[in-house]
């Protein structure tokens, strides 16, 4: 027997948001790497946590506290399984994958990174991957260094042997969140083990779209964000080796991260806990628990396929529609990239585009997607994207182009 | 186009598609600043040189979308030869129209007074009220220019 056959239709349907329509249309909703719209399992559980189970976690010892602390736990245990963690210990649950980022610069960073030493970031990093070592960098007098990519917005390793000397850290995107590009981490993080760097992954663009083994990408952390995934807004994950993770200093102080406090100071608590003070967003981490599941349910592998193959037709579809006229950057190959699509139109501008397109019920972003120093580095000023996920088919992608046609119509 | 008439006026597509006072100034004795809007990085360099009493030339590069780029325009053409206090009043004016509530726009609030007039063609860009994220590009050549006259701010 065959597999079942993908199918965004019925998908679709899961998702309340996308019944509604913008100014008289049908959304079609290509926004998804800013953040992803939301199964109706996930709303329906959080609400279902605050109708019947909702109790302060770890420590009443009353039925409903004991329901929503277990609760709470067992999405620690679905988000282990899930990036292939070897200990539960080893998810910390954060605000989003910046919150993440900033835990690993404020604790291990500032605990191990000295005058002198360098961070090597990839070109294609978001500002939460770069502003946290900018900060270190002014305050410890820490050099940072810049893999270069090509003009295709794949990383360009000729040099890298070359530009790991001395590193201490790296941090790379698995996947770039204004071009899509999917990069090679296995590599990197092998080099620069060899140096004996660490290794920072963050993973905002890829656990939503890849299957995720926290080992096959020999990361020593990895963060992401539980909104781009299903889940709610205000809960992320920092998965690092529990190794690190047990001699790292605590984060922030408060709540839930003690083991004794006296007058005189604290003990902090054990891995994971210590990293989460005060009241955790327990709604959310129950909410990403059962997006977790609806990905499992309709298989990563399944998701990446049927993203692979949307984004091939929209490339094709694009460039047949408005050859020149349209230019889409990062790599030429769907195999090499994600379901981010960002292009420029003409000399029309990206936020005039999305303007337009917003008129037929498409969303898409415009701008510099928190990544201006990749956007300098490509000479825009500005892209418009779309980005997909497993509720877009190819009507979306025909709106899509009717509407860039529309643009096109007004700005003539 | 349907529903967006209010935003793309033809005379802010005129200014888009035929900038006016574009280019640059020697700086000195001009002014030159740089204005950035963090939202899309949209960008903007405004040169100045005026007597101190009176602006004598004025010279804009935008890198933005058209709302920014049409405002710009039509704010260089309008300033040029003002007195700096013609000037300042412009700029009060200007920022008035575009912190006017949506729910105000076709009421009496938004007065057809003499003042306003004095906006001219900057009229047009009343309706980038109805779309708040654009308020910004709109503003973005105002606030570079009011940094040159009004260093202190």
């Amino acid at each position: 027997m065959t597999e079942p056959i993908f199918e965004p239709g019925k998908i679709k349907k899961d998702f309340p948001l996308l019944e509604r329509e913008v100014n008289g249309k049908p959304i079609v909703y290509l926004d998804s790497a800013a953040t992803s719209q939301k199964p109706i399992e996930v709303i329906n559980r959080m609400t279902d946590y605050y109708k019947e189970i909702n109790a302060n976690v770890h420590r009443g010892a009353y039925h409903i506290a004991e329901l929503a602390t277990a609760e709470m736990e067992e999405t620690r245990a679905k988000v282990c399984r899930f990036i292939n963690a070897s200990s539960e210990k080893e998810i910390i649950f954060t605000k989003n994958a910046t919150e993440a980022i900033n835990l690993v610069a404020y604790t291990w960073a500032r605990s191990q990174l000295n005058e002198g030493d360098v961070i090597l970031l990839s070109s294609l990093e978001h500002h939460s991957n770069i502003v946290p070592w900018q900060q270190l960098s002014s305050e410890r007098n820490i050099e940072i260094r810049w893999i270069p990519i090509e003009q295709d917005g794949q990383l360009n390793l000729r040099s890298i042997d070359e530009l790991l000397t001395g590193v201490k850290l790296l941090c790379i995107s698995a996947v770039s969140n204004a071009l899509g590009t999917i990069n090679p981490v296995k590599q990197l993080t092998d080099a620069a083990h060899k140096v004996g760097a660490i290794c920072l992954v963050d993973a905002c663009q890829s656990v939503p779209h890849f299957e995720t083994d926290v080992a096959e990408l020999g990361a020593d952390f990895l963060a992401f964000s539980g909104h781009k995934m299903c889940g709610p807004t205000g809960i992320g994950v920092l998965w690092g080796r529990l190794e690190l993770l047990e001699k790292m200093p605590p984060f922030l102080g408060g709540g839930e991260m003690i083991l004794n406090v006296t007058s005189e100071g604290f003990t902090a608590n054990e891995v994971p806990w210590k990293f989460e003070a005060g009241t955790p967003p327990i709604a959310e981490i129950i909410g990403l628990g059962v997006a977790v599941s609806y990905l499992e349910n309709i298989g990563m592998e399944a998701i990446r396929e049927h993203e692979q193959n949307l984004t091939s037709y929209s490339l094709d579809l694009l460039t047949e529609r408005f050859g020149n006229d349209l230019t889409i950057h990062g790599p030429e190959a769907a195999s090499d990239r994600s379901g981010v699509i960002s292009f420029s139109y003409r000399d029309i501008h990206p936020h005039d585009i999305s303007q337009v397109l917003d008129q037929y019920g498409v969303c898409v972003r415009a701008g510099h997607h928190c990544c201006k120093p990749l956007m300098t580095l490509l000479g825009l000023n500005a892209t418009a994207r779309a980005s997909l996920y497993i509720y877009n088919d190819e009507s979306d992608i025909k709106v899509l182009a009717d509407a860039i046609n529309e643009a096109g119509k007004l700005f003539s | 186009m349907p529903g967006l008439d209010d935003l793309y006026k033809e005379i802010i597509l005129d200014h888009y598609k035929n900038p006016r006072n574009q280019g640059e100034l020697p700086v000195p004795p001009a002014i030159m600043e740089e204005g950035f809007n963090p939202l899309c990085g949209d960008e903007v360099k405004v040169y100045v040189l005026t007597d101190g009493y009176v602006i004598k030339d004025i010279r804009i590069g935008v890198q933005g979308c058209s709302i920014s780029q049409a405002s710009a325009s039509m704010m260089a053409e309008l300033v040029l030869d003002k007195t700096l206090e013609e000037a300042r009043n412009l700029i009060e004016k200007f920022k008035k129209m575009m912190s006017a509530h949506e729910s105000n726009l076709d009421s009496s609030e938004i007065p057809e007074d003499a003042n306003e007039n004095l906006l001219g063609d900057l009229q047009a860009l009343k309706g980038v009220v109805k779309y708040p994220v654009r308020i910004k590009c709109a503003t973005l050549g105002w606030n570079t220019f009011d940094q040159i006259i009004d260093p202190k701010k």
